[in-house]
This record gives structure tokens, sequence and C-alpha cells, in this order.
């Protein structure tokens, strides 16, 4: 379970708060108007930003301490999901050994999540060699291979255009299932958070809400995302 | 920004460790020249004549070189021709131009039996006398005026577009667009030019000690060279040192605060599309700009390539040994260079925003203002008492010359390094690369280009300086550019060519292997 206690992330003028929890397996979309905080509470969960108080617990132990790499979750961005200069197979190895020296396990465990992604034989290609499609699905594949219990997602298929992100979300809600992570997904379109969460944090006016039922949520909106939604 | 929670790793212990060291190469020696020194009383009548003749000949230099500069820059900046992207990169080429090369190329046009000479004697009229002022600061304008035509370029290519458009369509002409459009631009940017070629002149060293010399023309550079070299007189050295380094960081610090612009700056390959400069008498004025410009830039190179062409089948053994030592000097040169540099920018850009990642990278640009005469003083003081200097002539170059470069390989790298850690510093973070994986996959990598021309840039400068090697080196340990300055002196001119033809290509092969290295197959 993922724990905001009185959490307060301070930059320059900009405050955001949220007490909140979120239930080992749910998925979270979190949705809110740009600029209002959407993407820094991700990074203030993934070890970016020091909270100005507050702590974020992850089964109850308190994550202030741990650097990005070894906190219990993996974050995909909006873009740069990828080393340019390192073929897919070694993008997707960095989830195994940060230095890349793999045993040969560990090479066939990576040709492994490529073929169930749906790349197999890409592991050679660079993603400048790779459509925006495959760029996102490499990058799922080493979330898969991180095998860590949290996922973050700061709208990795922002670039894509509907097909492409309805054929994302569906391979990317088969891998929960798979995994049974917990997912956060930061989204500007409220169809991706009906689509595949059934839970949503609304991010308003400085404040993370505690996460809704979806259906219940759109079905009877508070101004605040009234307001959003327009 | 908040605090990152990247904890600091051994890797940034080097930049610490490369931090102290070039303290220790500027700050340090000038610390040991300084319990040398004797006290102001010392100064006689002609160190206030090497004080006055170091800033007269600056100020004229970097005056003449900017005046000259402008109107071949405008010209650059609105016209669009054949050839015009190859003039843009020759105006590069003086930076990694040997010195003593191109000094050799200028007596030979404007020598006293070089050809502008001769070109005169068939009018009846007496040849020109290159020593002194005139020649020294005929080459400091040779090496300078393409530098500033490169910066003040950049100032035109930086007025947007559209402002001409505008100008354009409120029916400027050529006079009001100079008034509103490039008058401006020019006062902003033209002070921080001056500075730095007026520094660059102060420091100059194998220009005065090839053409200036005797009590009219000798600087400080050269009189520390001569305070040590001839007069083994310790004291004066120091004491002249002393006020060198004060002189330069002076200037350093007003060439900063007037805003310097921007280094080797990329994208000079366009004209902005201009309404008020297709007169016949701008046209004529651009052409005749552009023509004298490249004949004064080329003619001295053409020379030195038709004499040394011939020669460099003859030269002596010596010279090809002294080649050998060069390239050594070159590559040790450089990889320090790049040691030194890329571990500061990399403990700079992780000290992020604080104020100390300004203080590190500061250090490096420290070098600006030790000149390496001064800096080859310190370190021959601080040697003296463990062994011989001429026995240490080609590391300690090699060092110095790394020390003098670090400033342009800052330059390149610091900004690529900032770029990669705002595009990938979170993905690799969030992926657990630290350390020396982070550098090796993802640093390394991305930055193959700045790091290759970086390195290009140091060898080639390592590759034809003669500053430090003409203070320690014996004949056994010379370098080329000193062996080919030896030619000279002996008026072996011939060989002295041929020596430069070797000494030109050597440096642009350095370069190219170098930059070119950093440019096939990087992912970009």
């Amino acid at each position: 379970m993922l724990t905001l206690e009185r959490l307060e992330i301070v930059q320059d003028d900009f405050c955001l708060t949220a007490n909140l929890s979120v239930p080992t397996g749910a998925r979270v979309a979190v949705i809110g108007p740009s600029g209002a905080g959407k993407s820094t509470l991700l990074a203030a969960i993934a070890g970016f930003l020091k909270p100005g108080s507050g702590k974020i617990l992850w089964d109850g132990v308190d994550l202030a301490d741990l650097p990005p790499g070894e906190r219990p979750l993996s974050l995909l961005f909006q873009d740069n999901n990828l080393f340019p200069h390192l073929n897919a197979a070694e993008n997707v190895g960095l989830a195994l050994r940060s230095d890349l020296r793999l045993s040969s396990s560990q090479k066939d465990a990576v040709t492994h999540v490529l073929e169930r992604v749906g790349l197999k034989g890409f592991g050679n290609r660079k993603p400048a060699a790779l459509s925006g499609g495959q760029i996102a699905r490499v990058a799922l594949a080493r979330m898969i291979l991180r095998q860590k219990p949290l996922v973050l997602l700061d709208e990795p298929f922002g670039a894509l255009g509907p097909a492409l992100k309805g054929e994302m979300l569906t391979l990317l809600a088969d891998l929960l299932d798979e995994t049974g992570a917990t997912l956060l997904m930061v989204s500007h379109d409220p169809d991706d958070a009906v689509r595949i969460s059934n839970q949503t944090i609304l991010v308003a006016e400085g404040i993370a809400h505690p996460p809704t039922d979806t259906a219940t949520l759109f079905a009877n909106p508070p101004d605040a995302l009234k307001n959003y939604l327009g | 920004m908040a605090k990152r929670l990247v904890p600091i790793k051994p890797v940034d212990g080097l930049g610490a460790v490369s931090a102290a060291l070039i303290l220790l190469l500027t700050l340090g020696t000038l610390a040991a020249v300084v319990t040398r020194a004797e006290g102001v009383s010392a100064l006689r009548p002609a160190d206030w004549a090497a004080l006055r003749f170091t800033l007269w000949q600056a100020f004229l230099s970097a005056s003449l070189s900017v005046l000259l500069a402008v109107p071949v820059a405008r010209a650059l900046a609105r016209r669009q021709f054949f050839g015009r992207s190859a003039l843009i990169t020759l105006l590069g080429a003086p930076f990694i131009l040997p010195v003593i090369v191109a000094v050799l190329g200028l007596l030979a046009v404007f020598g006293r039996s070089g050809i502008l000479s001769t070109m005169l004697g068939w009018v009846g009229l007496p040849p020109v006398h290159i020593y002194g002022l005139h020649g020294v600061v005929l080459a400091h304008v040779f090496f300078n005026i393409p530098l500033a035509t490169r910066l003040i370029l950049q100032g035109w290519l930086a007025i947007p577009a559209e402002r001409f458009r505008l100008a354009a369509s409120l029916g400027f002409d050529n006079a009001d667009i100079q008034r509103v459009l490039e008058w401006p631009m020019l006062r902003a940017v033209v002070p921080g030019i001056f500075m730095v070629i007026f520094l660059l002149c102060m420091t100059s060293f194998a220009v005065v000690l090839a053409l200036g010399g005797g009590p009219k023309a000798t600087t400080l550079e050269l009189a520390i060279y001569q305070a040590f070299r001839f007069d083994f007189d310790l004291g004066k050295a120091a004491l002249l040192a002393v006020i060198q380094f004060g002189l330069c960081a002076v200037v350093a610090v007003i060439a900063w605060r007037v805003a310097t612009p921007a280094g080797m700056g990329a994208g000079l390959d366009r004209t902005v599309e201009r309404w008020d400069t297709s007169n016949p008498v701008l046209r004529a004025q651009d052409f005749t700009v552009l023509v004298f410009a490249t004949l004064f830039l080329l003619t001295p190179l053409v020379v030195i390539f038709l004499k040394g062409a011939g020669a460099v089948w003859t030269l002596p053994d010596v010279v090809w040994w002294s080649a050998f030592r060069s390239v050594l000097v070159a590559l040790g040169s450089a990889a320090l260079a790049i040691s030194l540099s890329l571990s500061l920018a990399l403990l700079a850009v992780k000290l992020g925003q604080k104020r100390t990642a300004g203080f590190v990278e500061g250090i490096g640009y420290l070098t600006i203002a030790a000149s390496p005469l001064v800096v080859g003083t310190g370190l021959f003081i601080m040697i003296f008492p463990f062994a011989r200097p001429s026995d240490l002539a080609l590391p300690v170059t090699a060092v110095v010359n790394a020390a003098m470069s670090l400033p342009f390989a800052l330059r390149a790298l610091s900004p690529a390094l900032r770029d990669i850690e705002n595009d990938y510093g979170r993905l690799a973070d969030s992926l657990g690369l630290s350390g020396w994986s982070r550098l090796r996959l993802l640093i390394l990598p991305r930055m193959r280009r700045p790091l290759g021309f970086a390195a290009g840039l140091a060898a080639a400068l390592s590759m034809g300086d003669l500053g430090v090697i003409a203070l320690f080196a014996d004949p056994e340990s010379a370098t080329l550019p000193l062996q080919m300055f030896r030619l000279m002196t002996a008026y072996r001119m011939g060989d002295a060519a041929g020596a430069a033809l070797v000494l030109l290509a050597l440096s642009l092969c350095l370069f190219w292997i170098f930059d070119r290295g950093g440019r096939v197959d990087a992912d970009t």
C-alpha cells in the first residue's frame, strides 16, 4: 500500500499537499488541469523531489532515504524513456544490471520479455529505428523486468495516436494482470482514466485528493473537476 | 529546485582531485613564484617599458582586429555566395593553426624579402619592417580577425529575421537599419569581443618571441622568458609573473563582466534575408572586403605550402624526432585536458544549483588568467629542488598545455553534460545508473561529439604550442614548434618552411582525427 502522509511539496511559490493512500494492486488515474502538480506528485514519489514535510510510505516503510533507483517502483516519463545510443535489448537489460554485464540467463530473460511485448527480433535496434509504439513497448518490457510492485506512468503514451494509445493501454492492463503491480498513471485524457483505472486521484488547486471510484467521480464531478472538464 | 537525493559517489572524487590540481597549477605556481619575488622596488625602467608595450600592443591589436572584422562579418551576414561556408570554416582555422607557422607565413609575405617588399621595390619604395610593434600587431590581427569576425557574425545572425522583415515593411533603407538594428547589436557584442582579444594578445608569447624583442618591443611574457632563460634571475621572473597574472585576472574579470560572447557557436551557415542591400555600391563594397580578407588570411598559408612542399623530403632527422615528441606531448596533453575538464564538469553538474558548482567550474576557467610562462616558471621553481627541469620538459609542457586548453574544453563539454542530465538524468536515476556505469553507459556515449571536438582542440593547441617548452627544453627535448623556431633564427628558411608544413599538417590531422572520431556513428 502506498501512503502519502500529510505530504507537502513546495517549489518556489507552488505548493501541493496530499494525505491519501492507495491500496496494493489498485489502478489509479491521476487527473487534473495542467500545472496542477500531477507530474510533481509522481516526481516526489519517485524520489526526484524532496518533500517539504510529510512522509511517503510503501507498505509502512518510509522511502525518504532511498535514492530513486532503489525505491520499489518503476517510472515511465512523457518522453526520453530510452537511451538513444543503446539498442532495445540493452535498454531493457538495464532493468537487471545497471552496468549491463548480463549473464546468459539474464540475456535470455531480456529476449523473452521483448517477445512478450511483441518485439521479437527487435533487440538489436536502436530507438531511432523504432516507431513511437515500439519505443513504448520497449519501455514497458523494461518495466516488467524490473519487477517493482509500484508502477508510475507520467503520460507515457501522450504522443501516440488514439488507436496506438488504446493498444498500449490494453497491453499495460494485461501486464498489470500478470504482475499484480499497483498503478498510478497521470493523464490529461478522462477517457484514459475510465478505461484503465478503477480509482482516480484528482489533483487541483494545490491538493491531491484521495482516490475515489472513477465512475462515481465522473458521474458526479466536484467543482474543480467540472472546471477542468469544461 | 528541491535538493537532489542522488548521493555523491567516488567518481566525483576525481573532480575534486582535478580541481585541486588546477589550483596547484595556477595559484600554486603563482605562490611558488611569489616566494621568490623581491618586491615592487625591483622594477626597472625596462620592466615598465615591457608593461606599457604589453598593454599598448594588445590595445592596438584588439582595436584593429575588431574594426577590420566588422565589415567582413557584415558582408558574410548579408551575402550568400559560392564558397561562403568554406570561408567561414577557414575563419575557424587560426584557432588550431600553430602560431609559429603563421609567423613564418607572415614573414614570407610582409617580411623584408617578402612578397610585399618585393612589390614595393618594383615601384621604388623601401621594404617594410615587420620586426617590432608593426609585426607583433600584424600577427595578432592575423590571428584575431577571424575570431572577431565569427563572433560578430554570430551577433548579426542573432538579430531575428522578423526584425529585418519589419524594417523592410516600414521602408527602412540601409542607413536606417544600421542605426536601428545593427549599431545596437554591435554596441552589445563588440566590447566583450574586444576584451577577449585584448586578453589573448596580452598573453601571447610565440608571436612576440619571433617578431618582437629588444627594448622597444618586449612584452611581460617575453620579459619573464628572458629573465628566466638568459639572466636566470628568478626573483625578477617571479615579480613579472605576479604582475602578469594580476593584469590578466583583471582583464579576464572585465571581459567576463561585459558579457563574453558564446564560444565557438555553430549555425553560421545561414544568411538573413535583406531588402536593403541590393544596391551595386554595397555589393562592390562587400565583394572587396571579402576578397581582401580572404587574401590576407590565405596568402601566408599558401606561401608556406609552396615553400615547404619541396623542403619536406630533405628535412634533417632532428626535425622528424621533434615532430614525434610533439605528437606524444599533444596526445598526452589532450588526454589530460579531457580527464580534467570532464571530471570538473561532472562534479559541477552533480552539484547542480549550488554555489559550489559555479566555483568548481570557475576553477577550470582560472587558467585564462594564468599565462603559460607564469605556470612554467612556477613549476620550474617547484621542480628545481627535486629534479633537473630539462629532464621533465616534455611532461611539464603536456601538463601546462592541458591546463591552457581547459577553458575551451569546458566550454564544449559543460553544456553537453547539462543537456544529458536534463534529458536522461532522471531516467538514469530511476534505473539506479550511477558511478562508473553511468559514465560508461550514458555520459561517454552521448558526449562523443563534444569530447572528440575538445580532444582535437587540445591536441592541436598543444601540438602548435611554443611557450613553456622554450623555457625548459634543451636541444635533445625540443618539440617541433621549437625546432622550427630554431631553424628560423638560424636563417634556414627552407627547412623552417618544410618543418612548418609538417607542423601544420600534424596539427590539422590531430584535430581532424579526434573531431571525426567523435562524429562517426554518434547517435544524437
